[in-house]
Parts: C-alpha cells; sequence; structure tokens
C-alpha cells in the first residue's frame, strides 16, 4: 500500500521534473532548431540553386555553384588570407597570453590589480577596438598616434591600412586582435598554472635543475599541456570567425579592399551585399564549415584531445 | 525558491506579451491621409531638415496614409534583403539593380513618366531603363567631381589640371611634408573612380549594345597613370573622413579632393571663394573629361499589397509636386533636380562653382550603365585596386575583369 502510492509520487514528481525540464530548455531547443538548425539546412538546400535574390529558388543547378565558388579566386585568396592570418596570430596569441600569465603568476604583490589590467581588453568590443585602431592609433594621417610618434624621428606619415608594400595593414589587424585577447587566454594559463604541483619545482630543483628555461620546457610545459591544447583550439576557432576587426578596419561605403579579405567577409559580400547571390554564397558557407570541421577534428586527434595534464 | 522561478517566468511571459503589443510598425502616425497604409523608407540622409521635409511631404499626401522610414546603415543591403519578404516597403528610394528587376522583384513605372519623360535628365533615367520600361523615377542628380584649392595651387605654380597626365604631375607638386596633393578616398580611389577614368580615356563600362566596353589598350595605359599617383605618395590615405565628406579638404590635408556636389555648401561656408572644381580631366586623345552622376529614384516593390495606391502616390511626389522636388534637391542638401526644366530655373544653380558643376554634369555626365552588375563591380573594383595600390600589371588585370564582365552580361541577356 504505502509502496505503491510512494511509487505513483515517483512518477508524478518525474513527470512533473520533465515538465519543468521542458518548460526551461523547451525555449532554447526550440530557439535553437529555428534559427541555427533550419537556416543550415536551408542554406545547404539554397548552394545547389540558382539563388539571386530569393531564397525560395526554383533553378537547380546542382553543383555549378561549388564550381563558380572554387575557381573564383576571390574565394580561394580569402582561404590563403584565413590561412596566413591563423598561422600568425595563433602562434603569437599563445607566446604573448603565456609569457603575460608567467610574469604575472610570478608577482608577490598586486597580483589581482595585474591579472585584471591586463583581462581588462577582453571586455572591450572588437568593434570599439577596431575604430580605435583605425581613427586614432594607425589613422594615416599625420596626426595619429602611430604617425606622431614617427614624427619624433622624422619620418613620414605612413599609411597603415592603405599600405600593400609591405603589408602594414597586417600589423594593425594583428595588434588590435591580440589587445584584445592575450588577457582572456592569459587567464586561462594562470589557472593551469596555479595547479602545478609545488613539489615539481622542488624535486627539479634538488635534481639541479637550472631555473628558467629548462624548468619551463621540462616542467611547466608538460605540465600545461591540457590548457594549452584547449588554448589552441579556441584560438583556432576564434581565427575561423575572424570578421568584426576586418570589417570595420578595412571596409569602406564603396566595398572592401582585395586583400586581408577572410571567408567570411568574402561570404557577407557575395550573398548579403547587393549581388544578393545567395546560392553562390551558400556553397562558399559549406565548403568552408567543411575545412573549419576537417581541420577541428584533425587538430583534435593531432593533439589528442581529452587527456590531462598527468598523461602528458 | 520555486514560487520565485514561477513569478519570474510569468513576469518574463507578461514582458513578452506587453513587447508584442507595442511593436513598432513604424505605422499609424494619425497624421494626414486616408486609404491604404503605405510604408516609405529613405536612406539616411547627412543634411539637416531632409528628414522633416520628407516627412512632411508624406503627411500632405491625403489619398493614403504615408509613413516614413528613414535609415540608418547598408541601405542597399537593407532594401535588397525586405525585397525578399512581405514585410518590406511599398515605395522606396534606391537603384534597382538588373537582378532584381528580371526576378520581377519592383513595378514596372513607364506609365507614371507619361508626357513628362523628355523633362528627366536622360543621365539619371538611362540606368533606370530596362527593356524600354522605367523602374524607378529619379529623384534628383547626384555629381562627383574634384574640389581644388585656389590659393594652394597658385602659391605652387600649378594651373587647374585639364588631363590626367598633368593631375598627376599637379598632385605631386602639391604634396608637401603637411598637406598632400590629392584624395580620392581612403582606399586610393578604386571604390569611388569605378569607372570614371575608363570615360576618360573615351570607353565605356558596358557599351550600349550590352559588350564590354573597355577592352582596348587604351583603358590599361589610364589605369596605370593611376598608379603612378600613389607610388609618387600624393595620394591622401588614411583620413578621419572618408572622400563623400569635405573634411580633408576644409581643414587643409589634401589640396585637391575628389568629393560630391552635395559638399559645396560646407565647402563654400568654411573656404569662401578659395576653390574651384574640375570634372576629372580626360586622357589620350579620344579622351573627355568624364563626371560620374547618380541617383536614386523612387522605387515601387512588386511585393506590395497596395501597389496601384503606391504607384499613384509616387507620381504625385516624384512627378506632380514639383515644387516639392525642387524643396528636397535644393533646401538640404545641394543635388541637380533631376527635372530638366526645375534645374534651369533654379537659382542657387546659376553662379560660381555651382554653375560650373551643372555644365561639367551636362556636357561629360555619365552614369554606370545597368548591366554592370554587382559581380561586375566587385571584380573591375579589386582589380584597380590592386593596379593603384600594388602597382599590378594593369593589361593582366584587366583581361581577368573582361573574362569576368563578359561572362556576367551572358548570364544577364539570358535571362528571360
Amino acid at each position: 500500500m504505502t509502496g505503491a502510492r510512494q511509487a505513483g509520487g515517483d512518477r508524478s514528481r518525474d513527470r512533473r521534473r520533465a515538465l519543468w525540464f521542458w518548460v526551461f530548455v523547451g525555449p532554447f531547443a526550440a530557439g535553437t532548431a529555428l534559427f541555427t538548425y533550419v537556416p543550415l539546412l536551408w542554406s545547404a538546400g539554397l548552394s545547389f540553386f540558382d539563388a539571386r535574390n530569393t531564397v525560395t529558388p526554383t533553378d537547380f543547378v546542382g553543383l555549378d555553384n561549388y564550381t563558380a565558388v572554387l575557381t573564383d579566386d576571390a574565394f580561394l585568396d580569402s582561404l590563403g588570407t584565413f590561412a596566413l592570418f591563423t598561422a600568425f596570430i595563433v602562434p603569437a596569441t599563445y607566446a604573448l597570453s603565456l609569457a603575460l600569465a608567467l610574469m604575472v603568476n610570478r608577482v608577490r604583490r598586486a597580483q589581482a590589480f595585474f591579472r585584471s589590467v591586463f583581462f581588462l581588453p577582453a571586455a572591450c568590443s572588437y568593434v570599439v577596438a577596431a575604430l580605435i585602431w583605425k581613427m586614432s592609433l594607425f589613422s594615416g594621417v599625420r596626426f595619429g598616434l602611430a604617425n606622431t610618434v614617427l614624427g619624433w624621428f622624422g619620418a613620414d606619415p605612413v599609411p597603415w591600412l592603405a599600405t600593400t608594400h609591405p603589408p602594414w595593414y597586417w600589423l594593425v589587424i594583428v595588434t588590435v586582435r591580440l589587445w584584445l585577447q592575450a588577457g582572456f587566454y592569459m587567464v586561462l594559463f594562470l589557472a593551469g598554472l596555479q595547479r602545478i604541483d609545488p613539489v615539481l619545482y622542488e624535486a627539479a630543483a634538488v635534481d639541479g635543475a637550472r631555473p628558467g628555461w629548462q624548468v619551463l620546457r621540462t616542467i611547466t610545459l608538460p605540465q600545461l599541456r591540457a590548457t594549452s591544447v584547449a588554448v589552441v583550439l579556441l584560438l583556432v576557432i576564434n581565427a575561423f570567425q575572424a570578421f568584426d576587426e576586418f570589417y570595420n578596419l578595412l571596409s569602406d561605403a564603396r566595398g572592401y579592399p582585395p586583400y586581408a579579405r577572410p571567408p567570411l567577409v568574402y561570404l557577407y559580400y557575395t550573398a548579403l551585399g547587393q549581388g544578393q547571390n545567395l546560392g553562390v554564397g551558400s556553397a562558399g558557407a559549406v565548403v568552408l564549415a567543411l575545412v573549419i570541421a576537417v581541420v577541428t577534428v584533425g587538430q583534435a586527434r593531432w593533439l589528442r584531445l581529452g587527456r590531462s595534464d598527468a598523461d602528458g | 525558491m520555486a514560487i520565485s522561478r514561477r513569478t519570474l517566468l510569468t513576469a518574463g511571459a507578461g514582458m513578452g506579451l506587453l513587447t508584442a503589443c507595442g511593436s513598432n510598425t513604424g505605422r499609424g502616425d494619425g497624421n494626414g491621409g486616408s486609404g491604404p497604409r503605405l510604408s516609405h523608407w529613405y536612406h539616411q540622409y547627412g543634411e539637416a531638415g531632409t528628414e522633416q521635409a520628407v516627412k512632411r511631404y508624406a503627411a500632405a499626401y491625403t489619398e493614403a496614409d504615408v509613413s516614413v522610414q528613414w535609415r540608418p546603415g547598408n541601405y542597399d543591403q537593407q532594401t535588397a534583403a525586405a525585397l525578399l519578404t512581405d514585410s518590406g516597403p511599398d515605395v522606396f528610394e534606391g537603384s534597382p539593380t538588373l537582378d532584381q528587376i528580371q526576378g520581377g522583384q519592383v513595378a514596372d513605372l513607364t506609365d507614371l513618366l507619361d508626357g513628362v519623360k523628355d523633362d528627366i535628365n536622360p543621365a539619371v533615367l538611362q540606368p533606370k531603363t530596362y527593356d524600354g520600361r522605367i523602374w524607378g523615377i529619379p529623384q534628383v542628380v547626384d555629381v562627383q567631381l574634384l574640389y581644388y584649392r585656389k590659393s594652394l595651387l597658385a602659391d605652387a605654380g600649378v594651373e587647374p589640371p585639364a588631363t590626367l597626365d598633368e593631375l598627376v604631375d599637379a598632385a605631386a607638386e602639391l604634396t608637401t611634408k603637411k598637406v598632400k596633393g590629392l584624395f580620392l578616398g581612403n582606399d586610393g580611389g578604386a571604390g569611388v573612380l569605378g569607372g570614371t577614368p575608363l570615360y576618360a580615356a573615351g570607353l565605356s563600362l558596358v557599351t550600349d549594345d550590352g559588350t564590354v566596353g573597355f577592352d582596348d589598350p587604351a583603358a590599361a595605359r589610364t589605369l596605370g597613370k593611376l598608379h603612378r599617383l600613389h607610388a609618387d605618395g600624393s595620394l591622401l590615405l588614411g583620413a578621419p573622413a572618408d572622400w563623400s565628406d569635405p573634411s580633408a579638404f576644409v581643414q587643409g590635408l589634401t589640396a585637391v579632393q575628389w568629393s560630391g556636389l552635395w559638399a559645396l555648401p560646407q565647402v563654400r561656408k568654411e573656404l569662401g571663394d578659395d576653390f574651384g572644381v574640375l570634372p576629372f580631366p580626360k586622357d589620350g586623345d579620344s579622351g573627355r573629361p568624364s563626371v560620374p552622376v547618380g541617383a536614386y529614384g523612387a522605387v515601387v516593390s512588386a511585393r506590395s499589397k497596395h501597389r496601384e495606391a503606391a504607384e499613384e502616390y509616387v507620381k504625385w511626389l516624384w512627378v506632380d509636386r514639383t515644387d516639392y522636388q525642387e524643396d528636397f534637391a535644393l533646401s538640404y542638401g545641394f543635388h541637380i533636380p533631376s527635372r530638366l526644366s526645375l534645374a534651369k530655373k533654379a537659382e542657387k544653380l546659376k553662379e560660381g562653382a555651382a554653375a560650373d558643376a551643372v555644365r561639367f554634369t551636362t556636357d561629360h555626365g555619365y552614369a554606370q550603365p545597368l548591366r554592370w552588375t554587382p559581380a561586375s563591380q566587385t571584380a573591375y573594383q579589386d582589380a584597380l585596386s590592386r593596379i593603384i595600390k600594388g602597382g599590378a600589371d594593369p593589361e593582366r588585370e584587366l583581361r581577368t575583369v573582361v573574362r569576368e564582365v563578359r561572362a556576367e552580361l551572358d548570364r544577364v541577356e539570358k535571362k528571360p
């Protein structure tokens, strides 16, 4: 008797739980389905149609859009731009944030202060930072900050964003991203550093390891393995999403210059600009998604994601 | 805890409902008009008073309840996207692309101009015409030209340039440590010049019979000269405000600047008589000066639920009410009215630099042809940028562009 009532109570409690689960999760699940998966599949569908100025095309063209996008020099250039950008920004951010973390970790006093100061830029918007970089730090006229400094040494002002030989615009693009994201990854590294057992350092010292490079290479870096894997993955994904600072630094009312044009900027102009070529744009997006998937899976395999620091 | 969560949820739902009630359709201002409701989009004009003016015009219309939407941001992209849906505007200002016309997204407005077609400036009517039908009613004529500072040219002993070679030399001579010779936009000119140098060489973007207009050695020769401006260090680059704003010119960052006629009142206010205007100078023996003109037109969306009412409203505002057209063109910004009869009467266009600008427009004005699609534009602009800034070989770059433009022209011709 008692047992049966108990079971009934359990069931009703389960039902109530399920109800509340769906009340809270349902809206998000529905939102994700409606605003992520439906557009995703729709876009994949569009990539097989001649879809100009329409999202309900009728003109099936098979793989023509894929041929078009894969033979378009501008698209291939954009993949090249992206590869170059990633090859530079990932190691640079990694090295800078690790260096910052090592320094902040050694500071005995005011550690919280330095941690906050270096972390603060992460709270700034990419758009705002890009505009400050463009308008005041690296403005092309003689009273921009960088040009003022050059002026002290008698050099001519440099139009940073418009110079392609040498490609000074990379300096602007890379520094704004470094400034914005180095602090965030520094915090991840700090957390990793603080988890390293001090006993290891003591043992190394007893065994005669020289402090500095040798300890860093043999103790610190191997112990940071899991953190490093996560940081590199996040950095690569962030680099794939590069759009904000590129668009805000380099675009103008008439379009975008033919250099430093990452894939998302290219797709933005193809599909959403006045061209409204949604078929080719979608094909480009599918190609890009495949590239990202392959790179991410390959990277996870290669870095043996999921192994802990202790296994390293 | 459970109660407080539930309360929160209820409050949230309540707020959602309230927001839904308060949704702003931008309609029902309560001013003017009975009849169907029409929404009319404009892009954000920089000049003070324009927004109030167009709202005043709309309120004065009695046959329909017209509400005006003033839209900042990437306007052409907004209208292109809005034309895909049923919730777009009934009437909007814009330049319908060939794909939009062929796709049946915009209404045929040919009949609205019955009897007055000859009074519309042909340079702005032509790019709104396809297959003999008219798809947008030109509102004003916008003109771009060179502004030069008379005193700076006199100090350097330089005459206002009449050929492209003279412009290149003048820009170099006018460049000092503090002042650059020429400002063609922060990208070095690739964006704003577009086809202008080609027209100055006696060529065109697309010929009247629909073939590539610059498949000619003269094109490479002319575009190559633009690289010299960049290589000489005569170009102002990275200025705080781009070419459409005369700030760089009036602040003395450059001696010569490419900008729009709309900037003329501001330039005159700041510099008085110390400036003049020039067309883009000709290049080569068969060349002629070139002045790009362009204009938004009033366009009716094919998806409008009140298409006839929308067309009548457009006819009323942009064909019948010439007093509003003159007010719109000349009272706020500075544009040439698209009606030839109005432009002839306008006092403000009869003297000084404004009169020069009108003369250049009549003699040398060209408009971007409708067959020049966004895809062609991108290919050409990329090549021009590589030529100007990178010093790329103009012949090789243009060969690629000609191939791509030819493919685009074939594509648009094949469509029904």
